[in-house]
Protein backbone atom coordinates (compact mmCIF):
# COMPACT_ATOMS: atom_id res chain seq x y z
CA UNK A 1 0.00 0.00 0.00
CA UNK A 2 1.42 3.33 -0.97
CA UNK A 3 1.11 6.32 1.30
CA UNK A 4 -1.55 7.95 -0.87
CA UNK A 5 -3.94 5.01 -0.56
CA UNK A 6 -3.56 5.01 3.24
CA UNK A 7 -4.86 8.56 3.64
CA UNK A 8 -8.23 9.25 5.13
CA UNK A 9 -10.73 10.92 2.82
CA UNK A 10 -10.46 14.11 4.91
CA UNK A 11 -6.64 14.13 4.70
CA UNK A 12 -6.73 13.49 0.95
CA UNK A 13 -9.18 16.34 0.49
CA UNK A 14 -6.87 18.70 2.38
CA UNK A 15 -3.78 17.42 0.54
CA UNK A 16 -5.43 17.98 -2.84
CA UNK A 17 -6.46 21.51 -1.95
CA UNK A 18 -3.01 22.43 -0.72
CA UNK A 19 -1.58 20.77 -3.89
CA UNK A 20 0.69 18.33 -2.00
CA UNK A 21 -0.33 15.82 -4.67
CA UNK A 22 -2.68 15.82 -7.64
CA UNK A 23 -5.97 14.04 -8.19
CA UNK A 24 -4.33 12.12 -11.04
CA UNK A 25 -1.56 10.90 -8.72
CA UNK A 26 -4.15 9.89 -6.15
CA UNK A 27 -6.25 8.03 -8.74
CA UNK A 28 -3.13 6.34 -10.16
CA UNK A 29 -2.07 5.07 -6.74
CA UNK A 30 -5.51 3.53 -6.23
CA UNK A 31 -5.70 1.99 -9.70
CA UNK A 32 -2.36 0.32 -9.04
CA UNK A 33 -3.56 -0.98 -5.67
CA UNK A 34 -6.72 -2.34 -7.33
CA UNK A 35 -4.68 -4.16 -9.95
CA UNK A 36 -2.64 -5.88 -7.26
CA UNK A 37 -5.73 -6.81 -5.25
CA UNK A 38 -7.76 -8.57 -7.93
CA UNK A 39 -7.61 -11.79 -5.89
CA UNK A 40 -10.08 -10.19 -3.47
CA UNK A 41 -12.70 -9.84 -6.26
CA UNK A 42 -13.88 -6.59 -4.61
CA UNK A 43 -14.45 -4.85 -7.95
CA UNK A 44 -16.59 -6.36 -10.69
CA UNK A 45 -15.60 -3.56 -13.05
CA UNK A 46 -12.59 -1.26 -12.95
CA UNK A 47 -12.92 2.05 -14.80
CA UNK A 48 -9.32 3.33 -15.05
CA UNK A 49 -9.81 5.52 -18.13
CA UNK A 50 -12.83 7.24 -16.66
CA UNK A 51 -11.03 7.61 -13.32
CA UNK A 52 -8.07 9.35 -14.91
CA UNK A 53 -10.27 11.61 -17.03
CA UNK A 54 -12.33 12.59 -13.98
CA UNK A 55 -9.16 13.14 -11.93
CA UNK A 56 -7.70 15.35 -14.63
CA UNK A 57 -10.88 17.45 -14.67
CA UNK A 58 -10.73 17.64 -10.85
CA UNK A 59 -7.14 18.90 -10.98
CA UNK A 60 -8.25 21.60 -13.42
CA UNK A 61 -11.04 22.74 -11.10
CA UNK A 62 -8.67 22.73 -8.10
CA UNK A 63 -6.23 24.90 -10.09
CA UNK A 64 -9.07 27.35 -10.81
CA UNK A 65 -10.02 27.45 -7.12
CA UNK A 66 -13.37 25.85 -7.93
CA UNK A 67 -12.98 22.61 -5.98
CA UNK A 68 -16.18 20.84 -4.87
CA UNK A 69 -16.51 19.16 -1.45
CA UNK A 70 -15.20 15.83 -2.85
CA UNK A 71 -12.96 17.22 -5.57
CA UNK A 72 -10.52 14.54 -6.77
CA UNK A 73 -11.57 11.93 -4.17
CA UNK A 74 -11.43 8.41 -5.69
CA UNK A 75 -14.47 6.34 -4.75
CA UNK A 76 -15.91 2.91 -5.45
CA UNK A 77 -19.60 2.45 -6.25
CA UNK A 78 -21.64 -0.62 -5.39
CA UNK A 79 -22.86 -2.24 -8.62
CA UNK A 80 -26.45 -1.50 -7.58
CA UNK A 81 -26.16 2.20 -8.47
CA UNK A 82 -26.80 3.10 -12.09
CA UNK A 83 -23.81 4.85 -13.62
CA UNK A 84 -24.11 6.49 -16.99
CA UNK A 85 -22.34 4.53 -19.74
CA UNK A 86 -20.78 2.23 -17.12
CA UNK A 87 -22.12 -1.32 -16.89
CA UNK A 88 -24.44 -1.83 -13.90
CA UNK A 89 -25.49 -5.38 -13.12
CA UNK A 90 -26.67 -5.72 -9.48
CA UNK A 91 -24.26 -8.69 -9.80
CA UNK A 92 -27.00 -10.66 -11.53
CA UNK A 93 -26.79 -12.62 -14.78
CA UNK A 94 -30.13 -11.11 -15.76
CA UNK A 95 -28.51 -7.65 -15.97
CA UNK A 96 -24.94 -8.50 -16.88
CA UNK A 97 -25.08 -6.60 -20.18
CA UNK A 98 -26.96 -3.56 -18.84
CA UNK A 99 -25.40 -0.16 -19.53
CA UNK A 100 -27.50 2.68 -18.08
CA UNK A 101 -28.00 5.88 -20.05
CA UNK A 102 -28.27 7.85 -16.81
CA UNK A 103 -26.72 8.18 -13.34
CA UNK A 104 -28.51 7.48 -10.05
CA UNK A 105 -29.20 10.62 -8.03
CA UNK A 106 -26.57 9.55 -5.48
CA UNK A 107 -23.79 9.06 -8.03
CA UNK A 108 -24.79 12.22 -9.92
CA UNK A 109 -24.35 14.15 -6.65
CA UNK A 110 -20.94 12.56 -6.05
CA UNK A 111 -19.74 13.64 -9.51
CA UNK A 112 -21.33 17.09 -8.98
CA UNK A 113 -19.13 17.42 -5.88
CA UNK A 114 -15.97 16.39 -7.77
CA UNK A 115 -15.55 12.70 -6.86
CA UNK A 116 -13.70 10.25 -9.14
CA UNK A 117 -15.12 6.82 -10.08
CA UNK A 118 -12.60 3.98 -9.67
CA UNK A 119 -15.01 1.18 -10.50
CA UNK A 120 -18.08 -0.83 -9.52
CA UNK A 121 -17.96 -3.13 -6.51
CA UNK A 122 -19.21 -6.65 -5.99
CA UNK A 123 -22.34 -7.44 -4.00
CA UNK A 124 -24.80 -10.21 -3.34
CA UNK A 125 -27.14 -10.61 -6.32
CA UNK A 126 -29.78 -7.84 -6.09
CA UNK A 127 -28.36 -7.20 -2.57
CA UNK A 128 -29.91 -10.45 -1.33
CA UNK A 129 -27.36 -12.02 0.97
CA UNK A 130 -25.13 -11.48 3.98
CA UNK A 131 -21.84 -12.91 2.71
CA UNK A 132 -21.47 -11.72 -0.89
CA UNK A 133 -21.66 -15.37 -1.94
CA UNK A 134 -24.80 -14.98 -4.08
CA UNK A 135 -23.03 -12.67 -6.58
CA UNK A 136 -23.02 -13.86 -10.19
CA UNK A 137 -19.35 -12.76 -10.25
CA UNK A 138 -18.41 -14.96 -7.30
CA UNK A 139 -17.75 -14.05 -3.67
CA UNK A 140 -15.48 -11.31 -2.39
CA UNK A 141 -12.61 -12.47 -0.19
CA UNK A 142 -12.14 -10.34 2.90
CA UNK A 143 -8.75 -8.61 3.31
CA UNK A 144 -8.91 -9.88 6.90
CA UNK A 145 -7.69 -13.32 7.95
CA UNK A 146 -7.79 -15.17 11.23
CA UNK A 147 -4.45 -15.16 13.03
CA UNK A 148 -2.22 -17.87 11.57
CA UNK A 149 -4.84 -19.07 9.07
CA UNK A 150 -5.27 -18.83 5.30
CA UNK A 151 -9.00 -19.56 5.40
CA UNK A 152 -10.88 -17.24 3.06
CA UNK A 153 -13.37 -15.18 5.03
CA UNK A 154 -16.41 -13.24 3.94
CA UNK A 155 -16.32 -9.44 4.10
CA UNK A 156 -20.07 -9.69 4.80
CA UNK A 157 -22.84 -8.66 2.50
CA UNK A 158 -24.58 -7.56 0.59
CA UNK A 159 -22.18 -4.60 0.09
CA UNK A 160 -19.14 -6.91 0.49
CA UNK A 161 -17.10 -5.44 -2.36
CA UNK A 162 -17.45 -1.88 -1.08
CA UNK A 163 -16.49 -2.89 2.46
CA UNK A 164 -13.49 -4.93 1.28
CA UNK A 165 -12.33 -2.15 -1.08
CA UNK A 166 -12.39 0.43 1.72
CA UNK A 167 -10.70 -1.90 4.24
CA UNK A 168 -7.97 -2.96 1.76
CA UNK A 169 -7.24 0.67 0.77
CA UNK A 170 -8.54 0.22 -2.80
CA UNK A 171 -10.51 3.48 -2.54
CA UNK A 172 -10.99 6.28 -0.03
CA UNK A 173 -14.69 5.59 0.37
CA UNK A 174 -17.49 3.65 -1.24
CA UNK A 175 -21.24 3.63 -1.59
CA UNK A 176 -23.43 0.84 -0.28
CA UNK A 177 -27.09 0.06 0.18
CA UNK A 178 -28.73 -1.38 3.27
CA UNK A 179 -32.08 -3.19 3.28
CA UNK A 180 -31.59 -5.36 6.38
CA UNK A 181 -27.97 -4.70 7.37
CA UNK A 182 -26.11 -4.69 4.05
CA UNK A 183 -23.96 -1.69 5.01
CA UNK A 184 -23.56 -2.17 8.76
CA UNK A 185 -22.79 -5.93 8.80
CA UNK A 186 -19.98 -5.75 6.19
CA UNK A 187 -18.64 -2.61 7.89
CA UNK A 188 -18.46 -4.53 11.18
CA UNK A 189 -16.80 -7.54 9.47
CA UNK A 190 -14.10 -5.42 7.82
CA UNK A 191 -13.28 -2.85 10.52
CA UNK A 192 -14.77 0.02 8.51
CA UNK A 193 -17.39 2.63 9.27
CA UNK A 194 -20.78 2.30 7.58
CA UNK A 195 -23.98 4.24 8.06
CA UNK A 196 -27.53 3.53 6.94
CA UNK A 197 -29.26 6.89 7.08
CA UNK A 198 -32.90 7.51 8.00
CA UNK A 199 -35.34 6.18 5.40
CA UNK A 200 -35.90 9.10 3.04
CA UNK A 201 -32.61 10.86 3.75
CA UNK A 202 -31.01 9.65 0.52
CA UNK A 203 -32.74 9.37 -2.85
CA UNK A 204 -33.29 5.85 -4.13
CA UNK A 205 -33.70 7.02 -7.73
CA UNK A 206 -31.48 5.06 -10.09
CA UNK A 207 -30.55 2.42 -7.51
CA UNK A 208 -31.60 -1.10 -8.48
CA UNK A 209 -34.55 -1.76 -6.17
CA UNK A 210 -34.73 -4.69 -3.76
CA UNK A 211 -37.37 -3.80 -1.11
CA UNK A 212 -38.47 -0.22 -1.61
CA UNK A 213 -39.79 0.48 1.91
CA UNK A 214 -36.50 -0.71 3.45
CA UNK A 215 -33.73 0.17 0.95
CA UNK A 216 -31.48 3.09 1.81
CA UNK A 217 -28.05 4.07 0.47
CA UNK A 218 -25.10 5.13 2.62
CA UNK A 219 -21.31 5.38 2.68
CA UNK A 220 -18.41 3.12 3.75
CA UNK A 221 -15.23 4.82 4.94
CA UNK A 222 -12.26 4.25 7.24
CA UNK A 223 -13.21 6.97 9.75
CA UNK A 224 -16.38 8.47 11.20
CA UNK A 225 -15.40 11.90 9.87
CA UNK A 226 -15.03 10.49 6.35
CA UNK A 227 -18.50 8.93 6.56
CA UNK A 228 -19.92 12.31 7.60
CA UNK A 229 -18.27 14.00 4.62
CA UNK A 230 -19.45 11.39 2.13
CA UNK A 231 -23.03 11.17 3.42
CA UNK A 232 -23.47 14.91 3.08
CA UNK A 233 -22.81 14.64 -0.66
CA UNK A 234 -25.02 11.56 -1.09
CA UNK A 235 -28.05 12.89 0.82
CA UNK A 236 -30.72 15.47 0.13
CA UNK A 237 -34.15 16.06 -1.38
CA UNK A 238 -34.89 14.69 -4.84
CA UNK A 239 -38.02 15.28 -6.89
CA UNK A 240 -37.44 12.01 -8.71
CA UNK A 241 -38.05 9.95 -5.53
CA UNK A 242 -41.39 10.66 -3.82
CA UNK A 243 -40.16 8.92 -0.65
CA UNK A 244 -37.09 11.14 -0.40
CA UNK A 245 -37.71 13.67 2.38
CA UNK A 246 -37.73 17.40 1.76
CA UNK A 247 -35.49 18.18 4.70
CA UNK A 248 -32.20 20.05 4.49
CA UNK A 249 -28.96 18.09 4.98
CA UNK A 250 -26.92 19.33 7.94
CA UNK A 251 -23.14 19.76 7.88
CA UNK A 252 -22.50 16.28 9.28
CA UNK A 253 -18.78 16.87 9.62
CA UNK A 254 -19.49 19.61 12.15
CA UNK A 255 -21.11 17.00 14.41
CA UNK A 256 -17.89 14.94 14.50
CA UNK A 257 -16.12 15.87 17.72
CA UNK A 258 -19.26 17.30 19.31
CA UNK A 259 -19.49 16.38 22.99
CA UNK A 260 -21.75 13.50 24.05
CA UNK A 261 -21.88 14.80 27.62
CA UNK A 262 -25.40 14.48 28.99
CA UNK A 263 -26.65 12.30 26.09
CA UNK A 264 -28.85 9.42 27.19
CA UNK A 265 -27.76 6.21 25.48
CA UNK A 266 -30.16 3.28 25.59
CA UNK A 267 -28.97 -0.30 26.00
CA UNK A 268 -31.73 -2.69 24.90
CA UNK A 269 -31.96 -5.81 27.05
CA UNK A 270 -33.50 -7.82 24.19
CA UNK A 271 -30.22 -7.63 22.26
CA UNK A 272 -28.53 -9.81 24.86
CA UNK A 273 -28.98 -13.10 23.05
CA UNK A 274 -28.64 -16.53 24.49
CA UNK A 275 -25.52 -18.20 23.12
CA UNK A 276 -23.99 -14.93 21.94
CA UNK A 277 -20.16 -15.16 21.91
CA UNK A 278 -18.59 -13.73 25.09
CA UNK A 279 -16.40 -11.47 22.94
CA UNK A 280 -19.47 -9.71 21.52
CA UNK A 281 -20.82 -9.11 25.03
CA UNK A 282 -17.38 -7.86 26.08
CA UNK A 283 -17.06 -5.34 23.25
CA UNK A 284 -20.59 -4.10 23.95
CA UNK A 285 -19.67 -3.58 27.62
CA UNK A 286 -16.50 -1.79 26.51
CA UNK A 287 -18.58 0.52 24.31
CA UNK A 288 -20.82 1.38 27.23
CA UNK A 289 -17.78 2.18 29.37
CA UNK A 290 -16.28 4.45 26.68
CA UNK A 291 -19.48 6.44 26.30
CA UNK A 292 -19.90 6.70 30.06
CA UNK A 293 -16.34 8.00 30.41
CA UNK A 294 -17.18 10.64 27.77
CA UNK A 295 -20.06 11.88 29.92
CA UNK A 296 -23.03 10.05 28.41
CA UNK A 297 -25.66 8.49 30.62
CA UNK A 298 -26.32 4.80 29.95
CA UNK A 299 -29.83 3.50 30.56
CA UNK A 300 -31.31 0.06 30.08
CA UNK A 301 -34.24 0.13 27.66
CA UNK A 302 -36.69 -2.45 26.36
CA UNK A 303 -37.64 -3.11 22.72
CA UNK A 304 -40.01 -6.03 23.33
CA UNK A 305 -40.72 -6.91 19.67
CA UNK A 306 -37.06 -7.24 18.68
CA UNK A 307 -37.21 -11.01 18.10
CA UNK A 308 -40.04 -10.60 15.59
CA UNK A 309 -38.18 -8.15 13.37
CA UNK A 310 -36.29 -10.79 11.39
CA UNK A 311 -39.29 -13.06 10.64
CA UNK A 312 -41.40 -10.00 9.72
CA UNK A 313 -38.55 -8.82 7.47
CA UNK A 314 -38.52 -12.17 5.66
CA UNK A 315 -42.13 -11.55 4.67
CA UNK A 316 -42.00 -7.83 3.86
CA UNK A 317 -38.68 -7.82 1.96
CA UNK A 318 -39.39 -10.82 -0.33
CA UNK A 319 -42.92 -9.50 -0.98
CA UNK A 320 -41.55 -6.16 -2.16
CA UNK A 321 -38.76 -7.90 -4.06
CA UNK A 322 -41.18 -10.16 -5.92
CA UNK A 323 -42.97 -7.04 -7.12
CA UNK A 324 -39.83 -5.01 -7.92
CA UNK A 325 -38.13 -7.86 -9.77
CA UNK A 326 -41.16 -8.48 -11.98
CA UNK A 327 -39.62 -5.91 -14.33
CA UNK A 328 -36.90 -8.37 -15.43
CA UNK A 329 -38.88 -10.00 -18.20
CA UNK A 330 -36.47 -10.12 -21.13
CA UNK A 331 -38.30 -7.36 -22.99
CA UNK A 332 -36.91 -3.92 -22.15
CA UNK A 333 -33.41 -4.72 -20.92
CA UNK A 334 -31.22 -7.52 -19.70
CA UNK A 335 -31.06 -11.17 -20.56
CA UNK A 336 -33.55 -12.87 -22.87
CA UNK A 337 -33.87 -16.62 -23.34
CA UNK A 338 -35.88 -17.60 -26.41
CA UNK A 339 -39.26 -19.27 -25.90
CA UNK A 340 -42.10 -20.51 -28.12
CA UNK A 341 -44.52 -17.91 -26.81
CA UNK A 342 -44.17 -14.88 -24.57
CA UNK A 343 -44.93 -16.76 -21.37
CA UNK A 344 -42.30 -19.37 -22.04
CA UNK A 345 -39.83 -16.59 -22.86
CA UNK A 346 -40.55 -14.90 -19.50
CA UNK A 347 -40.24 -18.12 -17.53
CA UNK A 348 -37.03 -19.30 -19.22
CA UNK A 349 -35.44 -15.85 -19.01
CA UNK A 350 -36.14 -15.51 -15.30
CA UNK A 351 -35.07 -19.08 -14.53
CA UNK A 352 -31.75 -18.56 -16.33
CA UNK A 353 -31.17 -14.99 -15.16
CA UNK A 354 -31.83 -15.19 -11.42
CA UNK A 355 -29.62 -17.12 -9.01
CA UNK A 356 -30.94 -19.57 -6.41
CA UNK A 357 -31.31 -17.10 -3.53
CA UNK A 358 -33.12 -14.54 -5.67
CA UNK A 359 -35.47 -17.17 -7.12
CA UNK A 360 -36.24 -18.40 -3.61
CA UNK A 361 -37.06 -14.91 -2.34
CA UNK A 362 -39.22 -14.03 -5.34
CA UNK A 363 -41.16 -17.24 -4.79
CA UNK A 364 -41.68 -16.71 -1.06
CA UNK A 365 -42.72 -13.11 -1.81
CA UNK A 366 -45.15 -14.27 -4.47
CA UNK A 367 -46.62 -16.79 -2.03
CA UNK A 368 -47.17 -14.35 0.87
CA UNK A 369 -48.89 -11.89 -1.46
CA UNK A 370 -51.05 -14.49 -3.18
CA UNK A 371 -54.81 -14.80 -2.71
CA UNK A 372 -55.69 -16.52 0.55
CA UNK A 373 -52.32 -15.92 2.20
CA UNK A 374 -52.04 -12.13 2.10
CA UNK A 375 -53.78 -11.54 5.46
CA UNK A 376 -52.05 -14.37 7.30
CA UNK A 377 -48.56 -13.35 6.21
CA UNK A 378 -48.14 -9.94 4.63
CA UNK A 379 -50.77 -7.99 6.55
CA UNK A 380 -49.70 -9.54 9.85
CA UNK A 381 -46.05 -8.72 9.14
CA UNK A 382 -46.96 -5.08 8.43
CA UNK A 383 -48.78 -4.93 11.77
CA UNK A 384 -45.75 -6.39 13.55
CA UNK A 385 -43.68 -3.75 11.79
CA UNK A 386 -45.88 -1.05 13.36
CA UNK A 387 -45.15 -2.60 16.76
CA UNK A 388 -41.40 -2.71 16.13
CA UNK A 389 -41.41 0.97 15.22
CA UNK A 390 -43.57 1.80 18.24
CA UNK A 391 -40.98 0.14 20.54
CA UNK A 392 -38.35 2.57 19.31
CA UNK A 393 -40.69 5.58 19.49
CA UNK A 394 -41.46 4.87 23.13
CA UNK A 395 -37.77 4.66 23.99
CA UNK A 396 -36.97 7.91 22.18
CA UNK A 397 -40.02 9.63 23.71
CA UNK A 398 -38.67 8.69 27.13
CA UNK A 399 -35.65 10.90 26.46
CA UNK A 400 -33.14 8.45 24.95
CA UNK A 401 -30.96 10.10 22.26
CA UNK A 402 -29.39 6.99 20.73
CA UNK A 403 -29.23 3.23 21.28
CA UNK A 404 -26.04 1.17 21.55
CA UNK A 405 -25.97 -2.47 20.42
CA UNK A 406 -23.49 -4.93 18.91
CA UNK A 407 -23.47 -4.67 15.10
CA UNK A 408 -23.40 -8.42 14.44
CA UNK A 409 -23.85 -11.58 16.52
CA UNK A 410 -20.34 -12.83 15.53
CA UNK A 411 -17.14 -11.88 13.74
CA UNK A 412 -16.71 -12.69 10.03
CA UNK A 413 -17.12 -16.35 9.06
CA UNK A 414 -15.48 -18.41 6.33
CA UNK A 415 -16.75 -18.55 2.76
CA UNK A 416 -19.04 -21.55 2.36
CA UNK A 417 -19.49 -21.97 6.12
CA UNK A 418 -23.08 -20.82 6.48
CA UNK A 419 -26.49 -21.27 4.90
CA UNK A 420 -25.67 -24.36 2.83
CA UNK A 421 -28.41 -26.53 4.29
CA UNK A 422 -30.79 -23.96 5.79
CA UNK A 423 -31.15 -20.45 4.36
CA UNK A 424 -32.33 -19.17 7.77
CA UNK A 425 -28.86 -19.75 9.26
CA UNK A 426 -27.49 -16.99 7.01
CA UNK A 427 -30.43 -14.70 7.70
CA UNK A 428 -29.63 -14.65 11.44
CA UNK A 429 -26.58 -12.48 10.68
CA UNK A 430 -28.87 -9.47 10.40
CA UNK A 431 -30.59 -9.95 13.74
CA UNK A 432 -29.22 -6.69 15.25
CA UNK A 433 -29.45 -4.56 12.12
CA UNK A 434 -32.79 -5.49 10.55
CA UNK A 435 -34.89 -3.82 13.27
CA UNK A 436 -33.48 -0.46 12.17
CA UNK A 437 -34.69 -0.88 8.57
CA UNK A 438 -38.09 -2.06 9.74
CA UNK A 439 -38.41 1.17 11.78
CA UNK A 440 -36.83 3.42 9.11
CA UNK A 441 -34.22 4.73 11.58
CA UNK A 442 -30.58 5.72 11.02
CA UNK A 443 -27.90 3.26 12.21
CA UNK A 444 -24.12 3.40 12.11
CA UNK A 445 -21.59 0.59 12.55
CA UNK A 446 -18.23 1.62 13.96
CA UNK A 447 -15.19 -0.60 14.60
CA UNK A 448 -14.69 -1.24 18.31
CA UNK A 449 -11.94 -3.86 18.56
CA UNK A 450 -10.55 -7.21 17.43
CA UNK A 451 -11.58 -10.62 18.69
CA UNK A 452 -9.21 -13.33 19.92
CA UNK A 453 -8.55 -14.45 16.33
CA UNK A 454 -7.65 -10.93 15.26
CA UNK A 455 -10.91 -10.17 13.42
CA UNK A 456 -12.75 -6.85 13.68
CA UNK A 457 -15.88 -6.43 15.78
CA UNK A 458 -18.24 -3.49 15.44
CA UNK A 459 -20.76 -1.64 17.54
CA UNK A 460 -23.99 -0.20 16.24
CA UNK A 461 -25.61 3.08 17.25
CA UNK A 462 -29.27 3.62 16.36
CA UNK A 463 -30.64 7.17 16.23
CA UNK A 464 -33.84 9.14 16.13
CA UNK A 465 -35.28 9.81 12.67
CA UNK A 466 -33.14 12.32 10.74
CA UNK A 467 -30.68 12.68 13.62
CA UNK A 468 -27.60 11.21 11.96
CA UNK A 469 -25.58 13.97 13.65
CA UNK A 470 -25.90 12.37 17.10
CA UNK A 471 -24.72 9.08 15.57
CA UNK A 472 -21.62 10.74 14.09
CA UNK A 473 -20.83 12.51 17.40
CA UNK A 474 -21.26 9.31 19.42
CA UNK A 475 -19.47 7.04 16.95
CA UNK A 476 -16.51 9.41 16.98
CA UNK A 477 -16.17 8.87 20.75
CA UNK A 478 -15.98 5.11 20.12
CA UNK A 479 -13.47 5.55 17.29
CA UNK A 480 -11.26 7.79 19.42
CA UNK A 481 -11.30 5.24 22.24
CA UNK A 482 -11.01 2.07 20.14
CA UNK A 483 -8.58 3.29 17.48
CA UNK A 484 -8.64 2.17 13.87
CA UNK A 485 -8.06 -1.29 12.45
CA UNK A 486 -6.25 -2.11 9.21
CA UNK A 487 -5.72 -5.59 7.74
CA UNK A 488 -2.14 -6.66 6.97
CA UNK A 489 -1.82 -7.00 3.19
CA UNK A 490 -1.35 -10.63 2.03
CA UNK A 491 -2.81 -10.23 -1.44
CA UNK B 1 -48.50 -23.63 7.25
CA UNK B 2 -46.37 -25.38 4.67
CA UNK B 3 -46.38 -25.77 0.91
CA UNK B 4 -46.70 -28.99 -1.10
CA UNK B 5 -45.25 -29.75 -4.52
CA UNK B 6 -48.39 -28.56 -6.32
CA UNK B 7 -48.21 -25.20 -4.54
CA UNK B 8 -44.51 -24.85 -5.39
CA UNK B 9 -45.34 -25.29 -9.08
CA UNK B 10 -48.22 -22.82 -8.79
CA UNK B 11 -46.02 -20.17 -7.11
CA UNK B 12 -43.31 -20.68 -9.73
CA UNK B 13 -45.88 -20.12 -12.44
CA UNK B 14 -47.23 -16.96 -10.73
CA UNK B 15 -43.66 -15.69 -10.41
CA UNK B 16 -42.95 -16.56 -14.07
CA UNK B 17 -39.93 -18.66 -13.20
CA UNK B 18 -39.51 -22.00 -14.97
CA UNK B 19 -38.88 -24.77 -12.45
CA UNK B 20 -37.68 -28.18 -13.59
CA UNK B 21 -39.38 -31.25 -12.09
CA UNK B 22 -36.20 -32.27 -10.26
CA UNK B 23 -35.95 -28.86 -8.55
CA UNK B 24 -39.40 -28.96 -6.94
CA UNK B 25 -38.41 -31.14 -3.98
CA UNK B 26 -35.48 -28.99 -3.01
CA UNK B 27 -37.43 -25.73 -3.42
CA UNK B 28 -40.28 -27.10 -1.36
CA UNK B 29 -37.85 -27.82 1.51
CA UNK B 30 -36.33 -24.34 1.37
CA UNK B 31 -39.66 -22.53 1.19
CA UNK B 32 -40.95 -24.57 4.10
CA UNK B 33 -37.84 -23.72 6.15
CA UNK B 34 -38.61 -20.04 5.58
CA UNK B 35 -42.29 -20.47 6.40
CA UNK B 36 -41.40 -22.32 9.61
CA UNK B 37 -39.13 -19.44 10.56
CA UNK B 38 -41.77 -16.75 10.00
CA UNK B 39 -44.44 -18.81 11.78
CA UNK B 40 -43.35 -17.29 15.12
CA UNK B 41 -45.22 -14.13 14.11
CA UNK B 42 -48.43 -16.02 14.91
CA UNK B 43 -47.72 -15.57 18.64
CA UNK B 44 -47.73 -11.72 18.40
CA UNK B 45 -50.93 -10.02 19.52
CA UNK B 46 -51.77 -7.69 16.65
CA UNK B 47 -55.39 -6.97 17.62
CA UNK B 48 -56.20 -3.34 16.90
CA UNK B 49 -52.75 -2.62 15.38
CA UNK B 50 -52.69 -0.68 12.12
CA UNK B 51 -50.52 -2.25 9.40
CA UNK B 52 -47.58 -0.03 8.47
CA UNK B 53 -48.01 1.72 5.14
CA UNK B 54 -45.26 4.33 5.43
CA UNK B 55 -42.22 4.06 7.67
CA UNK B 56 -41.77 7.83 7.97
CA UNK B 57 -44.83 10.02 8.37
CA UNK B 58 -44.87 12.09 5.19
CA UNK B 59 -47.33 13.45 2.71
CA UNK B 60 -46.74 12.00 -0.74
CA UNK B 61 -44.97 14.54 -2.91
CA UNK B 62 -46.81 15.42 -6.07
CA UNK B 63 -45.55 16.99 -9.23
CA UNK B 64 -47.19 18.57 -12.22
CA UNK B 65 -48.31 16.12 -14.88
CA UNK B 66 -45.84 17.26 -17.50
CA UNK B 67 -43.12 15.66 -19.58
CA UNK B 68 -39.79 16.10 -17.76
CA UNK B 69 -37.57 13.94 -19.94
CA UNK B 70 -39.20 13.38 -23.30
CA UNK B 71 -37.76 12.63 -26.71
CA UNK B 72 -35.36 9.94 -25.50
CA UNK B 73 -36.67 6.90 -27.34
CA UNK B 74 -33.10 5.95 -28.29
CA UNK B 75 -32.17 5.81 -24.60
CA UNK B 76 -35.24 3.80 -23.69
CA UNK B 77 -34.60 1.00 -26.19
CA UNK B 78 -30.82 1.20 -25.74
CA UNK B 79 -30.60 -1.96 -23.59
CA UNK B 80 -33.45 -3.95 -25.13
CA UNK B 81 -32.61 -7.47 -26.39
CA UNK B 82 -34.73 -7.04 -29.56
CA UNK B 83 -36.12 -3.84 -31.06
CA UNK B 84 -37.38 -2.52 -34.36
CA UNK B 85 -37.59 1.21 -34.96
CA UNK B 86 -38.10 2.17 -31.28
CA UNK B 87 -40.46 -0.75 -30.66
CA UNK B 88 -39.70 -3.64 -28.29
CA UNK B 89 -40.00 -6.98 -30.04
CA UNK B 90 -41.56 -9.95 -28.23
CA UNK B 91 -42.58 -13.47 -29.26
CA UNK B 92 -46.11 -13.89 -30.59
CA UNK B 93 -48.72 -13.10 -27.88
CA UNK B 94 -51.98 -13.75 -29.77
CA UNK B 95 -52.43 -16.65 -32.18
Amino acid sequence: MSELTSLTLAAARDGLRSKEFSAVELADAHLLAMEKARALNAYVLETPERALAMAKAADARIALGKAGPLEGIPLAVKDLFCTEAVRTTACSHILDNFVPTYDSTVTAQLWRDGAVLLGKTNNDEFAMGSSNETSYFGPVTSPWRRKGSNTRLTPGGSSGGSAAAVAAHLCLGATGTDTGGSIRQPAAFTGTVGIKPTYGRVSRWGIVAFASSLDQAGPFTRTVRDAAILLRSMAGPDDKDTTCADVPVPDYEAAVGRSVKGLRIGVPKEYRLEGMPAEIEKIWEQGRAWLKAAGAELVEVSLPHTKYALPAYYIVAPAEASSNLARYDGVRYGLREPGGDIREMYEKTRAAGFGAEVRRRIMIGTYVLSAGYYDAYYLRAQKVRTLIKRDFEQVFDAGVHAILTPATPSAAFGLGEKGGADPVEMYLNDIFTVTVNMAGLPGIAVPAGLDGQGLPLGLQLIGRPFDEETLFATAEVIEQAAGRFTPKPWW
Amino acid sequence: MSVDAVTVRRIAHLARIAVAEDEVDHLQGELNAMLAFVAQLEEVDVAGVEPMTSVTPMAMKKRHDVVTAGGIADDIVHNAPATDDHFFLVPKVVE
